[in-house]
This record gives structure tokens, sequence and C-alpha cells, in this order.
């Protein structure tokens, strides 16, 4: 009886056990998937991506603890959000940018789309694609300035790039305006494979179609994510691109150069699903893939961008409530003769 | 394997520290049992024995009071007080304590019939009635009562023998060693609801039980053995049924509402010995595993038996307990102390170790990950309910259906950031019960 006296129970509410699976390993998954395209761009790009994507994660991980010490809020930086939010930052700036501007794009991101709103779990929309944007407004030369891939074209090291080397060396991507819009739409230089392969111009992650759908079978297979948004996404683009080939072109070439070219891989696999501002319910994530294959395609064929990837999942991710409270799953146990039943009841109320 | 609710969990089953160990008596009869006179829904028991009297083994020593069984001594003894203890459900609760006297005398009301084709669906309901049986999976609910208003409605006789709950294995052993009991006891359902044919439901990591059961049904026919996906909460009532037939049990509702009627596999062992034996409901098969437990054991146990002494008829602690569970680790319920006793709905004792049980840590930060959306079973969105409970908006919550949850905790395990799920829903659900009835007590004061 003594040795029961010296128990210390715990009381908890149940349940008691608990899946391994937390916020950190989620996050570490992300980052781990995210490394195949990391790789593409040091290839494509030379070791400036890699700097790059080092100083956004760095900057990132800077304001998230500088601004949370001001506000003296708990430390969050061992969550390995901000560091996504620095990676996915990066991925879609043209390797050519300034490292300064990548980080104003930065503090953007953390301070003003995440931190201001409440931090992790409250921003409303994308921290990544919120920093493109501001960068897209504040800085349109330098963000569409794309360097051509390969080991001749490996851009300089240095903190800013000379105006010799944009010259030599950049080119207009394969979404470029002048193809999307050109009266005669020509298809652009660049080989269906290399689009595929990721062997032209375009921003650091976004280049490797290949790689990035690698690192996002990777996250659907550790469970990561779940394949609805990513699958209705692409679909969307390619059923659309498919049906409506412009300047002439093959459907299936035209189809497969707009999957393979621009964001849309890095978008569906790794910005759309970002947890915090896609849907949560079934219904609601596959109208949210749907609309975002819709405006991409949108912004593609009529805007004056030449992406619609970030601002259609911009777009989108304003939506999410709403989205969700369209796709809240059916009551358990209500059959549709019930739903019909309550249906008239309501409108017999109206009417008496 | 097919599925046919939706979401759940897998967590890890470990139910092999027990999975091959047989039902074993107690090595010695328990010195002192303390019997509740709360082990059902619904009303507390009237003990209607006093202190000095002598009681037998299936002596009725407590009394329906309202919704209810009748509840009986487990031991021959003296009964030593009659007062109130702690209870495996929280809170202290009126018991008898019972002296052993070590004699096992046998003395009860009730008539063996080993023919029992013959009883009438009233008899036999008189006869469950009672032996005091109530639902042994954990819930309680008193299986006359289950019977009789289910007679003429239910078309489906389901038996729950899933024990989708990890550590678990009183079931399992149940019907491997004693099919023949379960399968008596659905026949006597069977006869009970006028039906020529009864399922079990056997979740498919029990191979050898659904294969030994299937064998003793063998060219009769009458009962299926259905072998179905382990996937928690497979063994959940309205799952179950979902899984077997395809209905969903309307919101508020009670399985007799499609048509069917669940009963737990030890329930059917305690009906058979019941009419067929004419023996009460005084004992029951316990699990005492868990990290902690030295030797991990299935135990054939009287009721008001202590938690201490199970754990020292286990080998004692291994290593020092975190939680001492009555249940699963997924719907159980944490002791604060050993000194409680095993009522008829008890199935485990489950001894964690700081290392398996969840740790007890502040709430996260919800990411809006979605698995809680992902995996519950009642098509309910937990990441909003807890939003709204969180805040005190229990009537938007409401509108969310939080009333449906089952809590059967999928969303809780599942919860990167450990939100405290299946705790805020619980006090929700009570916030909202409370506002009803004051609803409803307004609305007749207003009526007079």
């Amino acid at each position: 009886m003594n040795e029961e006296k010296s128990l210390r129970l715990t009381v908890a509410s149940s349940p008691h056990v608990a899946s391994p699976i937390n916020t950190v390993s989620l996050m570490r998954d992300v980052l781990i998937a995210l490394v195949p395209a990391l790789i593409a761009a040091v290839y494509f790009f030379g070791f400036r991506a890699l700097i790059a994507t080092a100083v956004s994660v760095a900057a990132c991980e800077v304001f998230e603890w500088g601004y949370r010490k001001l506000m003296h809020q708990s430390n969050a930086n061992g969550d390995l959000s901000a560091a996504v939010t620095g990676v996915l930052l990066a991925f879609v700036c043209p390797v050519t940018l300034p490292y300064w501007t990548l980080v104003i794009g930065d503090f953007f991101a953390i301070v003003v789309v995440k931190q201001l709103f409440g931090g992790l779990g409250k921003n409303f929309m994308n921290p990544a694609l919120g920093g493109r944007a501001f960068l897209m407004l504040c800085y349109p030369v330098a963000m569409t300035t794309w360097a051509l891939a390969g080991t001749a074209n490996w851009a300089p090291l240095g903190m800013s790039v000379g105006q010799a080397y944009i010259d030599a060396s950049t080119g207009a991507t394969p979404l470029g305006a002048d193809f999307m819009h050109n009266a005669e739409h020509l298809l652009p230089d660049a080989t269906l494979l290399d689009a595929f392969v990721g062997n032209v111009g375009g921003c650091i992650g976004e280049v490797s179609a290949v790689l990035l759908i690698l690192g996002g079978v990777y996250l659907i297979w550790r469970g990561v994510i779940r394949a609805r948004i990513p699958v209705a996404f692409i679909a969307t683009v390619a059923a659309l691109t498919f049906l409506f080939p412009q300047g002439g072109n093959d459907r299936l070439t035209w189809m497969l150069y707009q999957l393979c070219s621009g964001g849309l891989m890095l978008g569906a696999f790794f910005m759309a699903t970002d947890y915090v501002t896609s849907p949560v319910t079934k219904n609601g994530e596959i109208i949210f893939g749907v609309g975002c294959g819709l405006l991409t395609v949108f912004i593609r064929y009529f805007g004056g961008y030449p992406e619609g990837v970030s601002y259609a999942i911009l777009i989108m991710n304003c939506c999410v409530w709403l989205l969700d409270k369209v796709g809240k799953p059916a009551r358990y146990g209500v059959t549709k003769e019930m739903r019909a039943q309550q249906k008239a009841a309501q409108k017999a109320g109206k009417e008496g | 394997m097919k599925q046919s609710f939706y979401g759940g969990v897998h967590p890890n089953d470990r139910k092999g520290a027990t999975r091959e160990k047989a039902v074993a008596p107690l090595s010695a009869a328990p010195k002192q049992v303390v019997i509740a006179m709360s082990m059902h829904v619904g009303a507390p028991c009237k003990p209607v024995v006093a202190k000095g009297d002598y009681v037998t083994v299936g002596q009725k020593i407590g009394e329906i009071a309202g919704l209810g069984a009748p509840i009986h001594a487990s031991v021959s003894g003296t009964v030593t007080a009659v007062e109130p203890r702690p209870h495996t459900g929280g809170g202290k609760v009126m018991s008898v304590v019972i002296e052993n006297d070590f004699q096992d005398t046998f003395g009860c009301a009730l008539t063996p019939h080993p023919d029992y084709s013959k009883l009438s669906a009233d008899e036999i309901v008189e006869i469950v009635r009672e032996a005091g049986i109530t639902g042994m999976g954990g819930a309680g609910f008193p299986t006359h009562v289950k019977i009789s208003s289910g007679i003429g409605k239910v078309d489906t006789l389901i038996l729950n023998g899933a024990e989708c709950e990890p550590y678990i294995t009183a079931d399992h052993r149940l019907m491997l060693e004693q099919g023949e009991r379960v399968l008596g006891g659905v026949r006597i359902l069977m006869q009970a609801f006028g039906l020529k044919s009864a399922v079990i439901g056997v979740e498919a990591n029990k191979e050898d039980a659904i294969a030994h059961l299937q064998s003793l049904v063998g060219a009769q026919g009458d009962i299926q053995v259905e072998s179905l996906r382990t996937r928690y909460p497979q063994g959940a009532e309205k799952q179950l049924i979902q899984r077997i037939t395809g209905r969903e049990v309307p919101p508020g509702g009670l399985p007799a509402h499609v048509g069917c009627a669940v009963f737990n596999v030890g329930t059917a062992a305690a009906v058979y010995d019941a009419v067929v034996e004419g023996k009460p409901l005084t004992h029951r098969i316990v699990t005492v595993t868990g990290g902690a437990i030295k030797q991990p054991c299935n135990l054939l146990v009287p009721l008001g038996t202590s938690f201490q002494y199970l754990v020292d008829q286990a080998g004692g602690f291994g290593e020092t307990p975190d939680r001492v569970l009555t249940g699963g680790p997924m719907m159980g319920i944490a002791q604060f102390t050993l000194d409680v006793g095993i009522i008829k709905g008890t199935n485990a004792v489950l001894c964690l170790t700081k290392a398996e049980a969840a740790p007890v840590a502040a709430e996260e930060v919800c990411l809006r990950c979605g698995r809680c959306v992902n995996v519950c079973p009642m098509h309910l969105t937990p990441v909003y309910m807890h939003l709204y409970a969180e805040k005190g908006l229990w009537k938007e919550a409401e509108a969310l259906n939080v009333m449906d949850c089952i809590e059967c905790g999928s969303c809780n395990y599942i919860c990167p950031a450990r939100m405290h799920l299946v705790q805020s829903f619980r006090v929700t659900k009570m916030e909202l019960r409370g506002m009803a009835a004051k609803e409803k007590a307004a609305k007749e004061a207003a009526k007079a």
C-alpha cells in the first residue's frame, strides 16, 4: 500500500496516446521535399541560387525572431515555418534579383503577411506569395529578368548583378508576355523535355517540373499534404489548355508546355497546399484547386502578367473560409429524404 | 479491405503483449471487493444489503432504481460497509464493501434453462434483467432495455467483436476461448428479437478469432462472422452499423431507428451464462496491460476487485506508471488512485509509462492542416468547432453539430499541434445540455 501512495498519476482527458506527427516534423518534410528543386536550381543557375535561398531563410528567421521579441511573444523559430517561407520566397524570385531586394520581400512576407495577422496559423494568405506579390509591385523589372539556364550562364555571386551579365544571359521564360500575347502565339525555343527537366529560364525553384513533382509525391506519400488540391489544380489547367490551345498550336504540345512552365508545379504542390491558407474540408479543397486552375489559365491567357499561378493562389486564399462553409461535410445520418422533409417543413413554416 | 465509414485513424495496436495470453483466474481471490452501485447508464442502484449482512455469490445487493440493471455480489462473505467510494467514472459512488470468506458459496434466484428454445422473448428479457447484464464494451447500457425496446423494430442483430482500442485483448481471448458461449448468447438474442440471423463483426487483426468462430458456426450458417478493416473507431456503434449494413444512425437517434441492435460479444456470453447456466453477471475478463506492467495478462475478475489488486496479480509495476486508465488509450478514463473497483464495463486496466502516454502539454498553434476533418468518422469539422468552443460560442459550435461528436478521440490523436479537441467538445456538449435543460425549465415555468 505504501508503494501505491507514492504513485504520482497523471489525470488527463482522453485520448491518452498521440500520433508521432507534429508541427516540426511536418515542416521538416516540406523542406526535404524542396531539396531536389534546390539542387536543380544550383545546377541550372549556379551557386547564386543556393546563396539567395540561404539569405532568404536567414532573413525570415531573423524577422520572425525579431518581431516576436519586440512584441514580447514566445520564440517560434523552432517550428521551422519561417524557414519554409524563406525557401519558397527565394524559389519564386529570379536568380538575378539582388539579395537586398529579396530581404525586403522576406520582411513583407514574415512581418506584414504573417506576424501582423497573429503569426503561424492566422495569416489569410500565403506569406511567400504575399512577399512575391509585393516585390512584383515594387521591382517589376528586376522580378521579371530571367537568367537563362546552363553552366555558361551561371549568375555571378556578387551583391548586385552586373548590367553586362544581364544583357548577355537573360531572356524570356516560355510564359513571357511576348509568347502568350504574340499574335502568332509562337512556342518558345526550349524543347518540351527542357521545360520538363528545367533547362529553361525562370525563377530559382520553379524551373524543374520533374523534381517538383518528385517533391510533391514525397509529401503525398508521407501524408503531409493531401492530393486533392494539387490534382484539382493541375487537372483544371490541363483541361483548359487542352481544350483551348492558343495560336494554332497542337493541343497536346501546348498543354504540356503550359503544365511544365512557370510556377505551376511549385504552386500546386507547395504553395496552394499551404495548410494555413487552404480549406480543410474535402469539397472545399477541390473547389479551391479548381479555382486556382481557372484563375491561372485566365491570367495567363488574358492578363498582363506573364505568370498567373501566384495571383491565382492569393485570390483563392481569400476565399478559404467561404469555401470551408460551402464544403462542410454532409451531416452524419441525415438522408436525402430527411433533408427534403426538413426543407419542406421550412417552406411550410414560411408560408404558414 | 472495404471501409465504409469516413476517416478514422490507425494507432499502433500494441496488443502483442497479451494477445497470446489465455484468460487466467486470479491466483487468489481478493480479500475484499468494493462493488459500486453505478455500473451502467442510468440511475444508480439502491443497495438492498446492510452492514453486517452475509451475502452469497450471485446474491442481489443492488436493486434497480429507474433505468438500470441490478447488481449482484461477486464473492461470498460479510458486508463491512455501505458507503461512497471512489469510482472509475470519477467522483465517489455509493458502494457495497464485502469481506471475502473464500467459500464461494453460490446462491442465486435464477433458474438455469439448458434448453432455451422454448423461452419467450419476455422471459429472456426477464432473465437478462434479473442477471444484471449491461453492455460490456464500456458504455454500459442496460441490456434488457436494449432488447425490450428493440423487439419488433430490429431487423439486423450485430455483435461487436471489433475491439478497435489499442492494447485490449479481453474480447479477443473471449471469442477464442469461449466461442461456444458467445454463439450461444447470440442465438438467445436472435430468439428474443425473432431473427433468423446475426452478424459478428471482428477486426482483421484477430484472424484466429474469426477463423475459430467461423468453424464453430460451421454448416449451421445462421451467424455470419465478418472480418472488418483494422481502423479505429471500427468498434464504435454507429461506425459498426455503417460498416455492416450501410445505414447511418440519424443525429440523436438510437441504432433501433435504423433497425439495428448492437451488443458486445462479452454481453452475449453473459446472456448465455444467465439463461443457460442461471448465473448472474458477477465476473468479467479484464486485460491488465501497458508498458508499466511487469507481466501483462488477461484475467477473469470478480466485480469490485480493486485496480491495485489486479496490478499486483500482473506482477506489479516494472516501470513507473504515468497514467492508469480504465479502458483503452483512446477513450479510457484516467484514474487518480488504484483504489477503484472493476465494474461491468471495465475491459482493461491500462498502465501507461510516460513514454507511451501522450505528453500533457499546452496547446500549440493550430496550423489548419485539416487532419481532424479528414479523420472524423462523424463528418464534423473539429477545427472550426474548437475555434468556437474556446471562445465560449456554444451556439455557434452547436450549429456545426458538435452534439454529434462521439468523443472517439481520432481528431485529438492525429492533431500535430496537440490541440485539446475532445476535452473542449466535452465541455461544449455539457454547456449545451445545461442550456437546453434551462430552456426547457423556463418553458415549463412559462406554461405554468
